[in-house]
């Protein structure tokens, strides 16, 4: 227990001591918590740590090897910047919320069991949502409740899913999942809801635009990549996941063309990107797993960057849609650029970090020879491209000016994405370190002729395409529906029908059972009652009668007796 | 001082266009003349497939979205009865110390 110390456990202490320090040493403590932590995470050694036994079961809380560190060590680079992003916010519990379940996140790629695991799924969720409700709007409360009830499905299928999986194995461990059975499809669908994997994705793209400014930058990197490395422990090679981690893809990227609000178009792309890696986990092959991981580590990166960038217009301006947005470029050309260098990146353009990570998925589609799989994923990127780095930088930074002239964002938050887009360019020149660390060696180098002559093309043709159809791209003034339809709208108008009719069948049912039971009662009180047949008071005279018919039947049945 | 780069390059937007569409004919013309470094799959041979396939797939997306949108699924904002409450720019609300 000496040898190693949870990073988890240096946050959770920093951010329990967070609201107990004085209001100007909040700030030094809330860059300083990330970095120990980050360095706990740099300190880990590859091993089984921090085993002990609860209730009969043995519990890892460390398990470290490659395919756990790739996450940790992006997850600790993500709350530095995504902190100093937040430095100037004045708000104890969103900074709590969040150090707690970047902890959460940590500890659940680093549980060696699922037990733990489940554990820590459930602290991510219940913490991430305070980075929605903090928004403080009423729309805001509703899309958080939403949020909470689905992961709160989520979790009871795993915790199901777990029971089933011990009963059956007699087993916690949490490594590949058997095929077939019970506890195989329970906690399946709570990874995929997680993941964000359609239909059950809805969740993803109601909640995150209605976060805080600074919370979404946390909720991009954390929730869906937790549920990529779980996918990538408990799931490898399993098809279903290639065909609708495809799916995924092009799913994102039709939504975020009907989108409107900048951060609903990011989250469709989180959607999209995820689907890169769920892809891959389905492929299974080891470069496909290297390309998840490696996708994942850099995904985390240019969409923080995104999520900061239109975060920093919508701090600035107060206004997130792309119909009140034009020609911010003047007022905030840092943010601009930066998110640029984002923008660049998610599309995969040579020289950033996409580039580096998304071809070895594609190349890996390539080498298995599934064409129909390569060809939605390089079209994929077209998309990402067209919605990211073309609609939105152009609808909000550059075309029609609307008017607006904010000051540029605050240095911290400029700070925050100089960090982030400064790692995805050094990773996009110098794939070399981040190559080195994914979970198997791969014979891979993305710098070929062949890759830049493509992507090149593919990019700039996209642009060729989008200016070509420029006044059909723009946002409009309408929200698109999606499968959370089913809850909020004509499910719920379902549901209230059905609701009405049961109740109206019910009184209705009440009214006869009611009524027939008056009715029997007075029957009952006719013939029972005071004054019915059976209760009536008999007159002497008849009395008498009757012992004379008794006597009389006597005699007559006795004669006849021998 | 960044500001007034961006307003150089954007003042010179024309050309800007016509040096990148430049640049797509060369690496379609190159795409065409260096011969492919494997061909997997029918396509790999073929020069300037990747542009055709930006071309199409980004026209394919738009036209299957608006459509999508257009038939099914645009409606008005206020159809969950949520209405956005237009927050002031700048400081968000602080909420303790």
């Amino acid at each position: 227990m000496t040898d190693w110390l949870h990073p988890s456990l240096v946050l959770l202490l920093g951010a329990a001591a967070l609201p107990l320090l004085p209001a100007a040493a909040r700030r030094i403590w809330l860059v300083l918590v990330p970095l120990f932590g980050l360095a706990a995470v740099f300190s880990l050694s590859p091993g089984t740590h921090g085993q002990f036994e609860f209730l009969g079961m043995r519990l890892i809380t460390g398990r470290v090897d490659e395919l756990s560190l790739v996450f940790a060590y992006v997850f600790g680079i993500i709350l530095v910047i995504g902190m100093i992003f937040a430095l100037h916010l004045r708000d104890t519990v969103q900074h709590v919320a969040a150090l707690t379940y970047a902890a959460a996140a940590l500890g659940a790629v680093l549980a060696g069991d699922l037990v733990t695991l489940y554990v820590f799924w459930e602290l991510m969720v219940i913490t991430s949502v305070w980075l929605i409700w903090r928004r403080g709007t009423d729309v805001s409360y509703a899309s958080g409740m939403r949020y909470l009830i689905i992961h709160a499905i989520g979790g009871v299928l795993l915790l199901a899913g777990v029971v089933v999986y011990y009963q059956t194995t007699g087993s916690i461990a949490f490594d590949q999942i058997e095929t077939g059975s019970p506890a195989f499809y329970l906690i399946l669908v709570a990874f995929m809801i997680n993941a964000a994997v359609p239909p059950l994705h809805a969740w993803l793209s109601d909640a995150y635009p209605e976060a805080t400014v600074t919370g979404a930058v946390f909720m991009s990197a954390l929730t869906t990549k937790t549920a990529v490395y779980v996918l990538m422990r408990g799931y490898p090679g399993l098809e279903l996941l290639m065909w609708m981690g495809a799916i995924m893809t092009w799913y994102g990227v039709v939504f975020a063309v009907l989108a409107n609000d900048i951060r609903r178009i990011l989250a469709y792309h989180i959607i999209s990107q995820v689907g890169y890696m769920v892809c891959a986990v389905g492929m299974g092959t080891s470069l496909a797993l290297s390309g998840a991981a490696a996708h994942a580590f850099t995904h985390i990166l240019y969409k923080a960057l995104l999520f900061m960038g239109a975060g920093a217009v919508i701090y600035m301006t107060g206004k997130s849609k792309l119909t009140e947005l034009g020609g911010l470029y003047r007022s905030m050309p840092w943010t601009f650029v930066l998110f640029m260098v984002g923008a660049v990146s998610i599309s995969g353009f040579p020289l950033f970090s996409g580039f580096v990570s998304k071809t070895i998925i594609i190349e890996a589609a390539a080498v298995e020879y599934h064409g129909v799989i390569y060809l939605m994923l390089l079209t994929a990127g077209a998309g990402t491209f067209l919605s990211i780095g073309l609609k939105l930088a152009w609808f909000t930074f550059l075309g029609r000016d609307a008017g607006l002239r904010p000051k540029e964002a605050p240095a911290n938050m400029l700070i925050a994405m100089a960090l982030a887009a400064a790692a995805c360019f050094l990773i996009g020149v110098m794939p070399g370190p981040l190559y080195s660390i994914l979970p198997a060696a791969i014979d891979y180098n993305a710098w070929t002729l062949g890759h830049v002559l493509k992507e090149m093309q593919l990019l700039l043709f996209t642009g060729l395409a989008f200016f070509l159809l420029l006044r059909f791209v723009g946002g409009k003034n309408k929200i698109a529906l999606d499968v959370d339809w089913i809850y909020r709208g004509g499910g719920r108008a379902l549901a209230a029908t059905v609701r009405d009719r049961v109740s109206y069948t019910n009184s209705a049912l009440r009214g006869v059972f009611m009524d027939s039971l008056v009715a029997w009662m007075a029957r009952v009180k006719r013939r029972h009652g005071r004054d019915g047949k059976l209760a009536r008071s008999w007159p002497t005279g008849s009395m008498a009668f009757w012992v004379v018919v008794l006597l009389a039947s006597l005699l007559i049945f006795g004669i006849r007796q021998p | 001082m960044l500001g007034r780069w961006l307003e150089r390059l954007v003042s010179r937007g024309r050309l800007l266009s016509l040096i990148t569409l430049g640049l797509m004919a060369a690496l379609v013309v190159a795409d065409i003349v260096i011969p492919p470094a494997y061909i997997r799959f029918p396509w790999d041979g073929l020069g300037g497939f990747a542009a055709v396939l930006g071309f199409v797939g980004c026209a394919f997306f738009i036209a299957l979205a608006k459509g999508l949108g257009q038939l099914l699924l645009y409606k008005p904002e206020d159809y969950y009865g949520e209405e956005h409450e237009h927050e002031a720019p700048g400081p968000e609300r602080s909420r303790d110390d």
